[in-house]
């Protein structure tokens, strides 16, 4: 997807081209998905993160496109803007606030894989600690407790901020999010937001490859024929 | 306007009377107001045009020298680099968050202008002491203002350079350097041709703010000076995100629908048309009836000077303007016709029917008074020069400077800066911030690019030859110790007002200082920008000078990624040396001020053939992969070099080392001289043999200093106890063989302390 703004749909599409997969952008404007079994929502700064980051562009024509597809079952994933604007059309729960120290933060994190049973965990184990980069000012995850605990309880949660030994410390928490949370599926597991990107680290080059289980495990769980009921 | 609306405007008395001259008549407002902006220093060049024909701008690689928007350099693989620096001093003075935001904003419309892709920039920063909180708010705020306009736009920030020093104080210094890559057949001039083909404004629409901000960055900052905030201008980087696509669209629809683009900055559509003409050898008609506004009821005169950011100048080939249309509306911009190109060499602007300016291009340009300044050299500069040094004693706790070194914040880590910043947008840093001079990838092919900006504003004011000339060699140290070739150099010469002429001294010291360095190395000056008048005054008190300040933002290019090279230290065991010589010279060091409060004293020799025969021997080391690290020397000296070696080692996490002073000197003056022409380096002591064989073909000496190992730093002296009688001037020779007798340990620092100290001195400072 590219939004007006957008910054990452680049670095998604090379990414996603290392691995020999059919891959195109789709402009915001359009109104087809053109049959595709993957949709990525890139990170960047779509209408300039005016009013609210996401708030606008969930108002694009291919929205609707997308939430129909999401709602078929379709594999969506959304990176830092992405998850903000999936959080803003409602297809995930909770919100963004600016992070709790207000500056933009960009670093090398690691993540707790919580959940290696999603689609785009498949290949990853259970506790797996991978490393990646975060960069945003409004990655702060807030949602009320009762919707935590049932996020929680249905393996929703499928990335928390942690220490590189694997303890979601405060410290090790770059933005204040809610239970270090740093990523949620929706309820069938077909919609992952996320706010750390996997695109970044695809290449050794670029510091680190952990970002390929992410789309590896999605194109495992496609290949598959993988259908999420 | 008063009696002599000139006055105002910024024109002398005889600059007015050129401007009867070559009119041959009275000017009306909204001509007098186009020669005012134009011939302003920052547009005009008037005070440095002259002097900066010394620099050397030729080169095998060049494709484009000073006078476009930005330089370009040839990389090979049909690709070129394109990049430039500007300041943007006196807006971030008054403004500091939209003074910085429109900074990056600019220059980043003069690389894509010139066809290329943005893929990095950098930033040199400098503000006063940080412990004044005037100057933590400009810091913060310049900080914030580059990380809202480069962050939203998806360009990387990949490296830069801050200093503190109180001549900063009011008077901050911005500047910004962008670079991109476009195929060495595409790039593209500012230049109208063709009468009769369409001129089109592209971007974002006209409004009133950043009316004469050329002129206002062309004087002085006073108290009413400080109240023209209407001349800083806003920007919009969600805005130019839309133009860097749609420019980048545009010229992929082929070579002949874009004859000549040119972004408006400065003096907006006066200068923007003015030069697309002259350079041309054209004229130009415009209708600003026609040009797209933000405000109702704007006159000819706001039109023609608003400094609106976003927008661009377009002529393209007559019948193609439905597709620049199309291509604009796409990304939801404005692309219209205001103009057409003419062939009589006048600027004429009509509002509709009724013309309101008509003076010829060149006039605007090209016939801009040009003036060489007088020159006098201060008294302080030979008293300086002649400063004994030899009674400054030995601190009492080497460990304490050390810490007291790495906590300065022109040397501590620029984490807390660059963590703002998104420096991995793009997926092509390779080097990020924090780890070795940055590295960005060229996409499609095994290249680098190592990118760099670094000025030593101490040495330059105490001598400004030698500090210009040290900050070209420092930058093409920082290249080279990544095995990049250094390919081109982009100035950003800052400096007070040049009508002092102790002020226009040190500017003319400082360009044949970078002249002489930069044609010794044989590294082209392909652009840059020039900004006087970076002065402040209190209430009641005359105006100061910063100190100056020629800022030399360097490409490099590395032919094959596979040997990148970084400065921190890597396996245990590694031998540690300094290939180079260290002389007795702590004279405007570091050191000096942090250690024992003194700023003076004579600036290390520049010594050139050392220079390049070091940066040849760095570059060939690397590449036949001998090197396990290699680090610059600079601020600091060997100490803070080892340090850095240690706190970067093993990927960030810290290794220690032990090393021995050869004892050739006395300790201080060994371990925080900043002689140039040295590196620190390490290499599994296998490659030793080779390393001190190809150090030896190239006259370049090598000191073995001790081993890589372990978790702390250890500095032993080897130095005899009855020779601690102050520095000779005897340098170091290689394998000193001197009776190991009274060796005493200097320094014996956890790294992990030290990474401490280093890592976390400027979020203290800033209390976050």
């Amino acid at each position: 997807m590219v939004f007006p703004g957008s910054n990452c749909d680049a670095d998604c599409y090379r990414a996603v081209e290392s691995f020999g997969v059919d891959v195109r952008y789709v402009w915001y404007q359009d109104r087809d998905l053109g049959g595709h079994d993957l949709v990525i929502l890139p990170g960047g700064f779509s209408y300039g993160d005016y009013l609210r980051a996401g708030a606008i562009a969930r108002f694009s024509p291919i929205m609707d496109e997308v939430v129909e597809f999401a709602e078929a079952g379709g594999l969506v994933l959304g990176i830092c803007n992405g998850f903000q604007i999936l959080l803003e059309c409602g297809l995930l729960p909770g919100a963004m606030l600016t992070n709790a120290v207000p500056r933009f933060r960009c670093e090398r994190v690691h993540l707790r894989v919580e959940n290696a049973l999603t689609p785009f965990t498949r290949l990853c184990r259970p506790g797996q600690v991978l490393s990646m980069p975060i960069a945003h000012a409004t990655g702060n995850y807030y949602a009320d407790d009762a919707t935590l605990d049932h996020l929680e309880r249905s393996g929703r949660v499928v990335f928390r901020y942690v220490n590189r030994e694997g303890v979601a410390a405060p410290e090790a928490n770059p933005n204040g999010s809610c239970r270090s949370i740093a990523g949620i599926t929706n309820e069938r597991g077909n919609v992952l937001g996320m706010m750390p990107h996997p695109e970044r680290a695809c290449e050794a080059v670029l510091g680190g490859t952990d970002g390929r289980l992410v789309f590896a495990s999605a194109f495992d769980f496609l290949s598959g024929g993988g259908k999420l009921g | 306007m008063g009696e002599k609306p000139w006055r105002e405007m910024g024109l002398s008395d005889e600059e007015y009377q050129r401007v009867l001259d070559i009119l041959g008549r009275e000017p009306n407002l909204v001509e007098l107001g186009m020669f005012a902006v134009m011939w302003s220093e920052h547009c005009s060049y008037k005070n440095s045009k002259a002097l900066l024909a010394l620099l050397p701008t030729a080169g095998k690689r060049v494709i484009q020298g000073p006078g476009e928007n930005a330089g370009v350099v040839d990389i090979g693989d049909g690709l070129a680099v394109v990049f430039k620096i500007e300041s943007h001093n006196h807006p971030s003075a008054v403004e500091p968050y939209q003074g910085a935001a429109t900074g990056v904003g600019g220059i980043i419309r003069d690389i894509f202008t010139m066809g290329a892709r943005p893929i990095a920039l950098l930033d040199s920063l400098r503000f006063g002491p940080l412990s004044d909180p005037h100057s933590r708010h400009l810091f913060g705020q310049v900080v914030a203002g580059i990380a809202g306009y480069g962050n939203s736009i998806g360009i990387p920030t990949v490296g830069g350079e801050v200093a503190t020093h109180e001549s900063f104080r009011e008077s901050p210094l911005v500047n910004v350097m962008c670079v991109g890559v476009a195929p060495a057949s595409a790039v593209k001039k500012s230049a109208a041709r063709g009468a009769g083909n369409p001129v089109m404004v592209v971007g974002a629409r006209t409004g009133r703010d950043g009316m004469h901000g050329a002129t206002f960055a062309s004087a002085e900052l006073s108290p009413e000076a400080m109240a023209k905030r209407s001349a800083v201008q806003v920007g919009d980087p969600f805005m130019e995100k839309l133009l860097v696509e749609a420019c980048l669209e545009l010229y992929a629809l082929g070579e002949d629908v874009v004859v000549g683009i040119q972004d408006m900055g400065a003096a907006g559509l006066t200068c923007s048309s003015c030069e697309m003409a002259s350079h041309g050898g054209v004229g130009m008609e415009i209708d600003i009836a026609k040009v797209p506004r933000r405000e109702e009821g704007m006159t000819p005169y706001e039109v023609m000077l608003s400094e609106s950011q976003e927008r661009m100048l377009v002529t393209v080939k007559a019948g193609s303007e439905p597709q620049v249309e199309r291509v604009f509306k796409k990304w939801g911009l404005e692309a219209t016709v205001v103009g057409r190109v003419t062939s009589d060499g006048v600027l004429r602007v009509r509002d509709g029917a009724a013309i309101v300016a008509e003076v010829p291009a060149k006039a605007l340009t090209d016939m801009a008074p040009c003036y060489i300044r007088e020159a006098v050299e201060p008294e302080y500069f030979r008293r300086e020069r002649a400063r004994d040094l030899a009674s400054v004693p030995e601190p009492d706790d080497y460990g304490a400077a050390i810490s007291s070194l790495l906590a300065s914040p022109g040397i501590a880590s620029k984490e807390w800066v660059y963590s703002q910043y998104d420096h991995q947008v793009g997926t092509n840093t390779v080097v990020l911030p924090g780890k070795g001079t940055s590295v960005v990838r060229v996409t499609g092919t095994r290249k680098g690019l190592a990118l760099t900006c670094d000025a030593n504003s101490v040495f330059c004011y105490l001598d400004p030859w030698a500090g210009a000339a040290h900050a070209v060699a420092e930058a093409a140290r920082n290249v080279a110790a990544m095995g990049a070739e250094p390919v081109g150099i982009t100035d950003c010469l800052n400096f007070g007002n040049p009508e002092k002429p102790e002020v226009f001294w040190q500017f003319k010291r400082a360009v044949e200082g970078m002249a002489e360095a930069a044609r010794a190395l044989e590294i082209p000056v392909t652009g840059g920008n020039v900004s006087f008048y970076n002065e402040s005054a209190k209430p009641g008190s005359p105006a100061v000078a910063v100190y100056p300040t020629p800022v030399v933002g360097m490409v490099g290019l590395i032919e094959d990624l596979a040997y990148l090279t970084t400065p921190g230290f890597k396996h245990e065991g590694d031998t540690v040396a300094v290939l180079g010589l260290t002389y007795d010279e702590i004279g405007a060091t570091a050191y000096l001020a942090e250690v024992h409060g003194i700023e003076g004293g004579p600036v290390p020799a520049v010594r050139l053939d050392a220079e390049r025969a070091l940066i040849q021997l760095s570059i060939s080391l690397i590449r036949r992969g001998l090197l396990s690290s290699c680090h610059d020397l600079s601020e600091g000296g060997l100490a803070v070099a080892l340090s850095e070696a240690c706190i970067l080692g093993r990927d960030g996490d810290g290794i220690g080392a032990r090393v021995r002073l050869p004892g050739s000197l006395r300790a201080d003056r060994f371990l925080f001289s900043e002689s140039g022409a040295r590196m620190l380096v390490s290499f599994p002591p296998a490659a030793l043999t080779d390393v001190l064989a190809m150090a030896d073909s190239r006259d370049v000496p090598v000191t073995v200093l001790g081993e890589v190992g372990g978790t702390r730093l250890v500095i032993e002296d080897d130095r005899r106890d009855e020779g601690r009688d102050g520095g000779r001037d005897e340098c170091t020779g290689p394998q000193s063989s001197r009776a190991r007798r009274g060796a005493r340990t200097l320094v014996d620092i956890p790294v992990q302390e030290l990474a401490r100290v280093y890592r976390g001195a400027i979020a203290w400072a800033m209390g976050s």
